[in-house]
C-alpha cells in the first residue's frame, strides 16, 4: 500500500498535473484556432463588457434567470460549485503539501469549514443526483456516463472525508483519495467538465451576440442572465 | 383575417423516398459549422435540462421531456455529429419533424441554458443538412424557388409591386394633400423595403406607411429592385438562397445612395437585412454595407424622441393595449425599449406581458412556421397556447403586433382561443392618432394626389 501511495504522490501525481493543465491548454488552443478559422462571428462581435457581464452573473448564486426560476436547485447548484473547487484548493492538508512540493501555498479553510463543506457537497450531490432520476426533462437527456461523473465527482469527498476521520484503515482511504482524484482531473480535459474553461467562452460568445451586437444605434442588448 | 401565406404555399404530403443520400454533402455542412462554438456546445451540454422550462412548445404540450431545446437538439444536430454524418434519409425525415414541426428558433433557451448554448444555431444546421437533402416543409420550398425565379418570396412581380405603390399613392393621398411614393429616388435618407405580403395582400400597409413617412417630411424612396428585406430561405437554412434577396436589397440601397435601409414592421425581415444578410454574403466584420432601421425605431424616433410627429391626445387609444414583443425584434434586435415606449405615447391604457421583452415568449408563428403551411398549423394553435394565456392576462382589448408572422399567428390564437382582442400594427395606430399639419390637408380644390410614383427618376 505505501509502494502504492508513493507511485501515486509522485510520478502519477505530476502526470495527472500535465494531463489536466496540458489538456486544458492544448483543447483551449486547439478551440482558439479553430474559431478564428471558423467562428468569425465570434471575433465580429466579441466584446469584453458583454462577456464579463455574461459570465459574471452565472457565476453568482441565483445570478442566472434559471436559477431564480428554480431557487432550490439554484442554491444546490452553486453550493456544489462552490465547494467542488473551494475545499480541494484552499484545504489546510493540501496547502501544507504544496508548501512542501512547490514552496507556496495559499490562505486555508479552518478544517471544521473544509469538513463541513464536504457533507454540504455531498448532501448536493445526492440531489443533483435525485433530481437527474426524478424529473422527466432532465432523465430524458441523462446518460450512464453523466450519473457515473456525478459519482466520480464526489468519490474524492467522500474518501478524504473518511480519511481525515480515520473510519477504518487510513492509508486506504487515504489512497483511494488520491486515485479517484487523479482519476477525476484526468477527465476533466476531455468530457463534459471541460465547462471548467469552456464555460467562459460559450458565455462570452452569447453574452456579445446577443448584448453587444444588437447594443448600438440606440438599441438595447438583450440580457442573457 | 384570411391567412395568405398558407394558401399559396400548401404543404404536400411527403412522398415516400429511398434514394441514398447525399453524404459528403450532408459531412461539408457539419464539417464547415463545427468550429470551437459547436463543439463546445456540444461537448459541454450537462443535460441539466434547465433550458426545458424556457420552451413554449414544452410548456404548452403537458411539459413533454421530448420537447425540452436540448432534447430537440440531441435527437436531430446532435445525433448528426456523433454519426458524423452518416445518417439516412428515414432519420432526416423524423429530424425533420423536429427541426421544424418543434422549434421556431426564437432563441429563449439560450438566455436560460447556464452555458448560453446557442441552441436555435445548432438546430440551423440540422435544417442546413435537411434542406441540402431536398426534406424541407413545401411551404418553404415553394418560397425558395420564388426568391430564386423573382427575388421576392412571394413572386410578386415588379409591375404589380409598382403598381401597388402607385395605387396606394393615390388612395391615401386623398387624406393627405401632395403624397407620393417616390421611386429609386437617388442619394435620400432611407430606402424602405416590405415584406411581400403587402404588395399581395396588404397594400394598405405601404399607404399608411406613405402617410407617416410624408407627414414626418422624411427624405425617402422605395426601390423598384431590392424591395423584398424578408428571408424565407434564412428559416430553410439555404445560405446560398438566403444571400440573393438581401444582396439585391444591398446592391440596390448602394446604387442610389440612400443613407439607411429601412425595413417595414416585420421581425425576422429586419434580422435578416442588419445581422444575418451579411454573413450570408460573406462580408467582412459581419456588418451590412450601410446601417439597417426598423420601422418600430423610426417610429419612436418621430413620436418619442423627436416629436417630429405629434399624437392627438383625444384620439389616444383608451381601452387596454398590449404589445407583441417579437422574438427577432426584442430578444435578438434590442428594439424592447423602444415598443414599449412608442406603446405608451399611442396609448393610455398600456399593459405589459409576462414574461416581457428579451425575456417574452415566441408567438408560435416564427422560424418559418406561419408560411410552412396547413400540415403545421394544429401544432401551432397547440403550442401558442403560453401566448394566448399571455394575452388574456393582461386584459387588453387591442393588441400592438409589428411582425408579420405574429401577426397572423396571433391573428389565429385570436379566433382559436376567442380572445376578442383587436390586433393591429403600429402604423395602423399612428395613422389614426397622429395630428396631420395644416398645411397636409387635402383642400377641397387639390384632393387629386399631387405626383405619381416614378415622378423621381423611377424606371417605371
Amino acid at each position: 500500500m505505501q509502494g502504492l501511495y508513493d507511485f501515486l504522490t509522485g510520478p502519477a501525481l505530476w502526470l495527472t498535473f500535465i494531463i489536466f493543465f496540458g489538456g486544458l491548454l492544448a483543447r483551449g488552443a486547439f478551440y482558439w484556432g479553430l474559431s478564428l478559422e471558423r467562428d468569425k462571428i465570434f471575433w465580429d462581435h466579441f466584446d469584453p463588457v458583454w462577456s464579463w457581464r455574461s459570465i459574471y452573473h452565472w457565476l453568482l448564486p441565483w445570478g442566472g434567470v434559471s436559477f431564480r426560476q428554480q431557487p432550490v436547485f439554484g442554491l444546490a447548484f452553486f453550493l456544489f460549485h462552490l465547494c467542488l473547487l473551494g475545499i480541494p484548493v484552499f484545504l489546510d492538508a493540501h496547502n501544507i503539501m504544496w508548501e512542501e512540493y512547490f514552496g507556496w501555498s495559499l490562505p486555508t479553510l479552518p478544517d471544521p469549514v473544509a469538513d463541513w463543506g464536504v457533507l454540504v457537497l455531498l448532501a448536493c450531490v445526492a440531489f443533483l443526483f435525485a433530481r437527474r432520476l426524478v424529473k422527466p426533462e432532465v432523465r430524458i437527456l441523462s446518460t450512464l456516463w453523466d450519473y457515473a461523473l456525478l459519482l466520480l465527482t464526489a468519490a474524492p469527498f467522500v474518501t478524504g472525508y473518511l480519511a481525515y476521520h480515520q473510519y477504518g484503515d487510513y492509508l486506504t482511504w487515504l489512497v483511494l483519495h488520491i486515485l479517484c482524484s487523479e482519476v477525476l482531473m484526468i477527465i476533466v480535459p476531455f468530457s463534459k467538465l471541460g465547462h471548467l474553461m469552456l464555460f467562459f467562452f460559450t458565455r462570452a460568445f452569447i453574452g456579445s451576440d446577443m448584448g453587444a451586437r444588437r447594443d448600438q444605434y440606440g438599441r438595447l442588448g438583450a440580457r442573457t442572465w | 383575417m384570411t391567412e395568405p401565406a398558407e394558401e399559396i404555399q400548401a404543404q404536400e404530403t411527403p412522398e415516400q423516398d429511398d434514394r441514398p443520400v447525399d453524404l459528403k454533402k450532408i459531412q461539408s455542412i457539419l464539417s464547415s459549422n463545427s468550429g470551437a462554438r459547436m463543439r463546445s456546445w456540444l461537448d459541454i451540454c450537462a443535460r441539466c435540462g434547465l433550458c426545458a422550462d424556457s420552451c413554449f412548445f414544452y410548456l404548452a404540450n403537458d411539459k413533454d421531456p421530448k420537447l425540452s431545446p436540448a432534447y430537440k437538439v440531441k435527437s436531430t444536430v446532435g445525433e448528426m455529429y456523433k454519426r458524423k454524418g452518416r445518417v439516412d434519409r428515414k432519420f432526416l425525415r423524423e429530424a425533420y419533424e423536429v427541426l421544424w414541426g418543434q422549434c421556431t428558433m426564437c432563441r429563449r433557451c439560450s438566455m436560460f441554458c447556464p452555458f448560453g448554448i446557442d441552441m436555435a444555431a445548432m438546430i440551423g444546421v440540422g435544417r442546413a443538412v435537411c434542406t441540402s437533402q431536398g426534406i424541407l416543409p413545401a411551404g418553404l420550398a415553394k418560397a425558395v424557388e420564388n426568391i430564386r425565379e423573382t427575388g421576392n418570396q412571394m413572386a410578386v412581380s415588379q409591375e404589380d409591386w409598382l403598381e401597388t405603390c402607385e395605387w396606394m399613392a393615390e388612395e391615401y393621398g386623398e387624406e393627405i394633400a401632395g403624397l407620393t411614393i417616390p421611386v429609386d429616388k437617388k442619394g435620400v435618407k432611407y430606402m424602405f423595403t416590405v415584406n411581400p405580403r403587402e404588395p399581395a395582400f396588404y397594400p394598405q400597409d405601404v399607404g399608411m406607411m406613405a402617410q407617416i413617412l410624408h407627414v414626418a417630411e422624411e427624405s425617402w424612396t422605395v426601390p423598384s429592385t431590392g424591395w423584398d428585406s424578408t428571408n424565407l430561405a434564412m428559416f430553410a437554412a439555404n445560405k446560398e438562397m438566403a444571400a440573393y434577396p438581401v444582396k439585391l436589397m444591398y446592391d440596390k440601397a448602394l446604387e442610389l445612395g440612400v443613407e439607411q435601409i429601412l425595413v417595414t414592421e416585420c421581425g425576422h425581415a429586419y434580422r435578416s437585412a442588419a445581422f444575418e444578410g451579411p454573413y450570408f454574403l460573406g462580408l467582412p466584420g459581419g456588418k451590412p454595407p450601410l446601417p439597417v432601421k426598423h420601422s418600430v425605431q423610426l417610429f419612436w424616433e418621430y413620436i418619442v424622441r423627436d416629436g417630429r410627429i405629434k399624437i392627438d391626445p383625444e384620439k389616444k387609444v383608451t381601452v387596454p393595449v398590449t404589445v407583441q414583443d417579437p422574438c427577432n425584434q426584442s430578444r435578438s434586435a434590442g428594439l424592447s425599449q423602444m415598443l414599449r415606449e412608442l406603446s405608451q405615447a399611442l396609448c393610455a391604457d398600456f399593459r405589459d406581458m409576462n414574461p416581457n421583452r428579451e425575456f417574452n415568449h415566441c408567438c408560435g408563428g416564427g422560424g418559418g412556421f406561419i408560411p410552412m403551411g396547413a400540415e403545421f398549423k394544429k401544432r401551432r394553435m397547440i403550442s401558442g397556447k403560453i401566448k394566448a394565456e399571455q394575452i388574456k392576462a393582461t386584459g387588453a382589448k387591442i393588441i400592438i403586433v409589428p411582425c408579420h408572422n405574429c401577426f397572423d399567428q396571433i391573428t389565429d390564437l385570436n379566433k382559436e382561443y376567442e380572445l376578442g382582442l383587436k390586433v393591429v400594427s403600429f402604423k395602423e395606430l399612428i395613422c389614426e392618432s397622429m395630428i396631420i399639419p395644416e398645411k397636409f390637408i387635402p383642400k377641397e380644390e387639390d384632393e387629386e394626389p399631387a405626383s405619381q410614383p416614378g415622378d423621381d427618376g423611377g424606371e417605371e
